[in-house]
């Protein structure tokens, strides 16, 4: 078991005080906290380090690219993948989703061409096939969730077919925290031809994973919430499928050679190799670099440790909040089923009210819908409050926040 | 001349069918916006001085002692800032 206590020194942030009261930091799934060990990896790359990658001879620039490649095989390894070949750094899931949208999806998705979407995805796995199926006419369905929160596989088989050409699903709610079986999905999309995406910012950092036991064709997630700088999240994508898409931006990194040809007068281009070819422009080096010192992080506690603090912890919050009677909690009440979301109302409060009750005692949680407008209109709610957890979240901090909903019970 | 915006640091608007309109004061200002709304608006509630609901020329919004409120039946931003003017200005 990995030990919270312990792992608090490693986060300067989490010594701070909010409205005089010691900061609980309670809102994780928008985005975690950062241990020294990055942040030094971040101050030590400018101050040694910086350079523009794979464009000069000098020694500055071999460093930093060397860094930067080191991090592709890092965050590779990380989730198992063959190779920095199949890890292309975006900024973010958002990104790398809108890449696929875009790169796989403009060529390959035709009129009557469907797209399978879950209705508890974030709007970032929404939006840009919504904005696609536009301009190329396919159409998306949307795989129903049952009343717990837990996706419906039976609809999902029921709407699959021989016209699906991709299945959009996230790996762990952000509203709820259920884990999906997202190896299931993509068994059930490849007995139809169909690839996956599967949107794992919620489920890299609190599970251990595995892209080739799970068999997904697409996997995105971002750095920051995992213990890394913003602005920096990795695709993975099979080597097959990647080789045989077109890029997603062009300019910068993702060239091998641009000619003008005398005669055409036209410029003819050659792609750089995997991953290059789908980060245009000069990449973001140093989120590269602190992101592999966040998974080097991560993987000395052992992902096992993290799932089952975080479960551990869920477990018992969960229990300690039904102890509130004012306060209602969503989705299943099995957290050995779920990451460490809890998401809840408090009768006659709106979210924003009690959020900001608990930022009045330095507790910080979220409220709103969470980028997952469509769920919480499944389940009729204006919006809701959400806690999550991490691996510097303990005991105490939750008895603080069960002592504080109290109070608020009483408003 | 003093203008909203020298308490103000945003004004969000949250999601949703019925929104709400969340101000957030200045961090430097937030005690003296907390002031002087107390003085103006009429306190119908005060919850362990963290949370004041309060009504102010037939609007009713909560005002936290953090430095926020919250504004629920005004329909469109430019009604929250009128409201503001008049409470700060």
């Amino acid at each position: 078991m990995l030990d919270p206590y312990k792992i608090r020194e490693d986060f300067p942030i989490l010594k701070r005080k909010i409205n005089n009261h010691p900061l609980i930091y309670f809102d994780n799934a928008a985005t975690s906290q950062k241990p020294k060990q990055v942040i030094e990896a971040i101050r030590n790359f400018y101050e040694n380090h910086n350079a523009n990658v794979h464009r000069a001879v000098h020694t500055l620039s071999q460093e930093a690219s060397e860094l930067y490649e080191k991090a592709h095989e890092e965050v590779a390894n990380f989730i198992n993948a063959n190779g920095m070949e199949e890890m292309v750094f975006v900024r973010g899931t958002t990104e790398a989703i809108n890449l696929v949208a875009y790169a796989w999806g403009l060529r390959n998705l035709k009129k009557d061409d469907e797209v399978i979407v879950s209705l508890m995805e974030h709007h970032s796995n929404i939006v840009p096939w919504e904005i696609l199926s536009k301009l190329t006419g396919f159409n998306i369905k949307y795989i129903e969730v049952n009343d717990d929160g837990t996706l419906n596989y039976r609809a999902f088989e029921d709407i699959i077919s021989s016209k699906t050409k991709i299945v959009c699903v996230s790996h762990v709610s952000n509203f709820s925290g259920v884990i999906n079986d997202v190896k299931r999905v993509a068994r059930v999309a490849h007995e139809y031809d169909a690839l996956t995406i599967i949107d794992g910012a919620q489920s890299v950092p609190h599970l251990p994973i595995n892209v080739k036991d799970l068999d997904v064709d697409f996997f995105a997630f971002s750095g920051h919430k995992m213990l890394g700088p913003t602005g920096i999240g990795a695709l993975y994508g099979k080597r097959e499928i990647l080789e045989g898409m077109e890029p997603f931006q062009g300019g910068g990194e993702m060239i091998r050679e641009v000619s003008f040809n005398q005669v055409t007068r036209r410029c003819s281009i050659t792609w750089n190799d995997l991953p290059w070819k789908f980060e245009a422009g000069t990449p973001n080096v140093c989120g590269g670099v602190g992101l592999m010192e966040a998974v080097k992080y991560l993987r000395k506690l052992g992902m096992e440790n993290v799932k089952a603090h975080e479960c551990t912890l869920t477990e018992y919050a969960m229990q300690r909040m039904q102890e509130c009677q004012k306060v209602k909690i969503y989705g299943p009440k099995d957290a050995s089923v779920k990451c460490g979301i809890i998401p809840f109302n408090v009768e006659g409060l709106s979210s924003h009210d009690v959020a900001l009750f608990l930022d009045n005692y330095g507790i910080m949680i979220r409220s709103g819908f969470h980028c997952a407008q469509p769920l919480h209109e499944i389940f009729k709610l204006k919006s809701s409050a959400r806690v999550s957890f991490y691996i510097y979240s303990t005991r105490e901090e939750v008895d603080r926040f069960i002592e504080v909903l109290k109070e608020i019970e009483q408003v | 001349m003093v203008a909203i915006e020298d308490y103000v640091a945003r004004i969000e608007e949250t999601c949703g069918k019925e929104k709400d309109f969340i101000v957030i004061f200045k961090y430097d200002k937030k005690e003296q916006a907390v002031a002087k709304i107390l003085k103006k608006a009429k306190i119908e509630k005060s919850i362990s001085a963290i949370i004041f609901e309060l009504t102010f020329k037939n609007v009713s919004f909560r005002l936290y002692g953090t430095g926020k409120a919250i504004f629920r039946d005004l329909k469109d931003k430019s009604k929250v800032q009128k409201v503001l003017v008049d409470l700060l200005l």
